[in-house]
């Protein structure tokens, strides 16, 4: 008896059974993981790496260091999301009349969870954030952001959530309650497991992580300009990037708020989004969409700026009705946050309260379409060249605008009655965010990577991967949006009806071909390295790029400019090229930079650990890891040496470094 | 030098700046007012968050106490006149900060600090008193919400008083230099911004529960 009230009271309701080793799909992915990460740590370990990583890259400040640790971040957790939709294809593929599958619903509802808190929180924000992190500052001709050691704790921050729910995978259990953890299955009454406390404490980790990143990055876009970069004169890129962040600084306390009501709920038994004692479920799905629609402009905008770059780069024209970007973006940053109803016109808020946030969302459209039609003027008449980053402009032409518009199909309340919940609905929205912050990804990463690392990469391998991913798409979606349409349900892992089911096989191929553009793109990566003297970029300019960030090296110096520019056009570099501008080689002063800290690392492990513990009830372990981070936090405060000079002789080395062509 | 180089000739002009722009550095002075000006407006979208639902909240008793029942406005009134008070001496300390004199700049933080401490030791009196009638915050919706509206409130005026400790050590150690100004000035609007909150807190939550 003893025993046992020790045990509660130091590891909570952490016990042997936690740990999922009766099920071998879990024990088998444990196994996996556990060898390589001990192959990892090892490698790192035998070549004495642990030092460099530490100084170089963990404590970085260096905005371009953060952006790429975001971009690897995204990727690892691509896979992972990734594996989980092929988990739910085969599954639906198999699971007709007889047969069960593989998959028992206890598992497979935390599957499509996890896939798709993992595939937004932890894939696409931190892969947007990344490239916005890389390129804005060098765009804007900056030498760091605002603040660069919160912009280190800002990516800890999102690590320790991303672990969090990875794991959840192997100790205890994730959510079943959809990816924004609905209420009323997340109540306590319904779930006790750990599965959403997991999903809460995960999220507001990374949640506060992307809301101080989002500051950071609106206060050096509207601060950090380099001299005559007016605001109209700023590349579309950083527009899309300053809207995107001022839009997630109005949504996401939202979801912060709401998710802290639901941790009262089930830490405390407040009666917020209870069944019972004048609690409101649908109070939770307000707060969650009105932080969850403007997310999705939150990360479809900087792609906007994405192939609007892009487009502009590759058909050696100015991008066509700049100004007419720049509204269109503001417009539907403002839009955004009036349409959140529309994910739940069954609630039944009465047909005037329907029509207007139908109508208000079938407006976004106009806005949306106009910049389509900027980029088609834009190519018209170009000399286009078709490198693999304007293949992916065009592959989301064609594949966005079909998403678009059966999200104004969907926007009809009356329609949305029959399609609510529907897998049409769920055809739609990926085929929005694949079609659009999906391939814009990938366009923007084979854009900038040889900025960001001095070579190209693969592009046999990066057009595999192209091909992969658009036919894998249409083969995968176009079944779901035909089952959809006559009126199959989502988040079903088993089917009756017999004829559904080549429809699934059809979807599960798809997703195999998929496979084989996300193979594609990592060998992409692979072959660029190993062929890294052939795809070299010593110029700074690989592509004929317009604007600042081509015109310093690839990869460019840790102060990015050894003289801050100054801008006349909206097209800056391409304006320097034009009338003959030459690099200065001498003359050269010391420059004023921020100095690395651990501070983030440090304060993000123990909200880790704080997060296991709330999440397993170890209160002692919780306490002990809040008074930590605070003592951490306030300990910092007391650092007033955050800076150091670079020495004008070392400046002087690393441009003489440079070709001489580049920047003429 | 940027003015220069804006204004050069137009067949020949500069594309850099030869000397170091050192103001360019947002985190050197009005980036961090701007930047944190913008971290205290998404705090005060977490408060509209928790005003809205406690607005839709407010009547579900579910047979538990009504506003009227248990506000008691005498105890909320002098709790407003504590914090009203703390955002006047605070802007003393502002003044005294600005006039660089060290003493009397710590001496109107500490009393700052008081009126603060004043204030979250009646709310937490209050909130005693509420839990020992029964109307825990477990009680229904309207307590949940009224509890967590107020106690956030109050949190973050318990977070400001941590700020003052530590702000009135700095102080004591390195005196009124740049960067303990600018935080003062933070600290500042915080603490101004808290006050906001309260008069919202105080007209929508005690005012107007306790005529409903």
């Amino acid at each position: 008896m003893f025993d046992q009230t020790l045990s509660k009271a130091i590891f909570g309701r952490l016990s042997f059974e936690s740990f999922p080793i009766h099920e071998p799909i879990l024990a088998i992915t444990f196994v996996v993981v556990v060898l390589l990460g001990a192959g990892i740590v090892g490698a790192v370990t035998k070549y004495r790496l642990w030092g460099w990583l530490w100084r170089d890259w963990f404590t970085s400040v260096d905005h371009k260091k953060i952006g790429i640790m975001y971009m690897i971040l995204g990727i690892i957790m691509l896979l992972r999301g990734f594996a989980d939709a092929l988990m739910m294809r085969l599954q639906q593929a198999i699971a007709f009349g007889g047969s069960e599958g593989y998959l028992p619903p206890h598992h497979y509802d935390q599957v499509f969870t996890a896939h798709g808190t993992i595939m937004i929180f932890f894939v696409a924000i931190p892969l947007v954030v990344g490239l916005i992190n890389y390129v804005m500052p060098l765009q804007i001709g900056a030498r760091d952001v605002a603040f660069p050691y919160l912009n280190n704790l800002s990516f800890w921050l999102t690590v320790s959530g991303a672990l969090l729910v990875m794991v959840s995978l192997f100790v205890g259990e994730f959510s079943r309650a959809g990816w924004l953890n609905y209420v009323p299955v997340a109540n306590l009454q319904n779930s006790p497991d750990t599965g959403p406390d997991y999903y809460l404490w995960a999220l507001q980790i990374a949640g506060v992580g992307t809301t101080l990143s989002a500051i950071n990055m609106v206060t050096t876009i509207i601060k950090m300009r380099a001299p005559g970069m007016t605001m109209m004169k700023m590349p579309v890129f950083c527009w899309t990037a300053l809207c995107s962040n001022v839009l997630a600084i109005a949504i996401f306390p939202v979801l912060t708020g709401a998710f802290a009501l639901l941790m009262l709920d089930r830490y405390v038994g407040t009666n917020f989004f209870t069944n019972d004692l004048g609690g409101n479920p649908m109070m939770y799905w307000n707060l969650v969409w009105i932080w969850g629609h403007p997310e999705v402009y939150v990360l479809v905008l900087p792609v906007f700026g994405i192939y609007s770059e892009i487009t502009a780069t590759f058909s050696g024209k100015p991008l066509f009705g700049y100004s007419s970007m720049v509204y269109a973006t503001v417009v539907i940053t403002i839009l955004s946050y009036l349409v959140w109803l529309h994910h739940f016109f069954t609630m039944g808020s009465g047909a005037s309260v329907n029509s207007f946030f139908g109508i208000a969302t079938m407006v976004i459209s106009i806005p949306t379409g106009a910049k389509i039609f900027n980029w088609l003027f834009t190519m018209y008449r170009g000399q286009i060249r078709f490198e693999l980053p304007m293949m992916w402009v065009v592959a989301f032409m064609l594949t966005f605008v079909v998403g678009g518009m059966t999200g104004v199909l969907l926007a009809v309340p009356a329609a949305d009655f029959v399609l609510h919940n529907s897998l049409f609905l769920v055809a739609h929205f990926h085929n929005v965010i694949i079609g659009g912050v999906v391939f814009g990804l990938f366009a923007g990463m084979t854009y900038w990577f040889p900025k960001a690392f001095g070579f190209k990469l693969d592009p046999w391998w990066g057009k595999v991967g192209f091909w992969g991913w658009v036919i894998g798409y249409w083969v995968a979606w176009t079944p779901i949006y035909v089952v959809g349409l006559m009126g199959t349900t989502r988040r079903i892992n088993h089917f009756e009806d017999p004829t559904l089911q080549p429809w699934f096989v059809i979807a599960l191929i798809g997703a195999v071909i998929i496979l084989v553009g996300i193979l594609g793109f990592v060998m992409s990566i692979v072959m660029g390295i190993v062929r890294r003297e052939a795809l070299a970029d010593t110029t700074g300019d690989p592509w004929g790029g317009r604007t600042l960030e081509w015109s310093t090296s690839s990869p460019p110096p840790a102060y990015n400019f050894a003289f801050t520019p100054v801008v006349h056009a909206l097209d800056a570099y391409y304006d320097m090229k034009d009338r003959g501008y030459e690099r200065p080689a001498e003359g050269f002063r010391p420059i004023h930079m921020p100095r690395n800290t651990g501070a983030g690392v440090i304060l993000s492990a123990l909200a880790l650990v704080l997060g296991f513990a709330m999440v397993w009830y170890m209160w002692w372990l919780a306490a002990l890891s809040f008074v930590g981070m605070l003592v951490v936090a306030i300990g910092h405060t007391f650092n007033y040496d955050r800076d150091y000079f670079i020495a004008p002789e070392e400046v002087s080395r690393t441009e003489g470094a440079r070709p001489a062509a580049a920047g003429a | 030098m940027s003015t220069h180089a804006l204004s050069a000739d137009e067949t020949n002009p500069t594309f850099y700046l030869v000397e170091e722009d050192d103001h360019d550095h947002a985190a050197g002075g009005g980036g961090t007012m701007l930047g944190f000006w913008i971290y205290l407006m998404s705090d005060a979208l977490i408060f509209a968050t928790l005003f809205a639902t406690y607005g839709v909240l407010s009547t579900s008793y579910a047979g538990g106490p009504a506003p009227r029942q248990i506000f008691e406005l005498p105890l909320v009134a002098i709790n407003t006149a504590m914090l009203l008070l703390s955002s006047i001496t605070y802007g003393m300390a502002m003044i005294e900060m600005e006039a660089n004199r060290v003493r009397a700049t710590q001496l109107w933080l500490a009393i700052t600090g008081l009126f603060g401490l004043a204030f979250v030791g009646i709310e937490l009196h209050e909130f005693a008193g509420l839990i020992a009638e029964g109307a825990t915050p477990q009680r229904s919706a309207f307590l949940s919400g009224f509890f967590t509206l107020v106690g956030t409130h109050g949190l973050h005026v318990t977070v400001g008083l941590v700020w003052i400790v530590v702000m009135l050590v700095q102080v004591a150690q390195r005196g009124l230099i740049v960067e303990n100004k600018r935080r003062l000035m933070c600290l500042g609007m915080f603490w101004h911004l808290l006050d906001v909150v309260w008069i919202g807190v105080f007209t929508f939550v005690y005012l107007l529960g306790v005529l409903r």
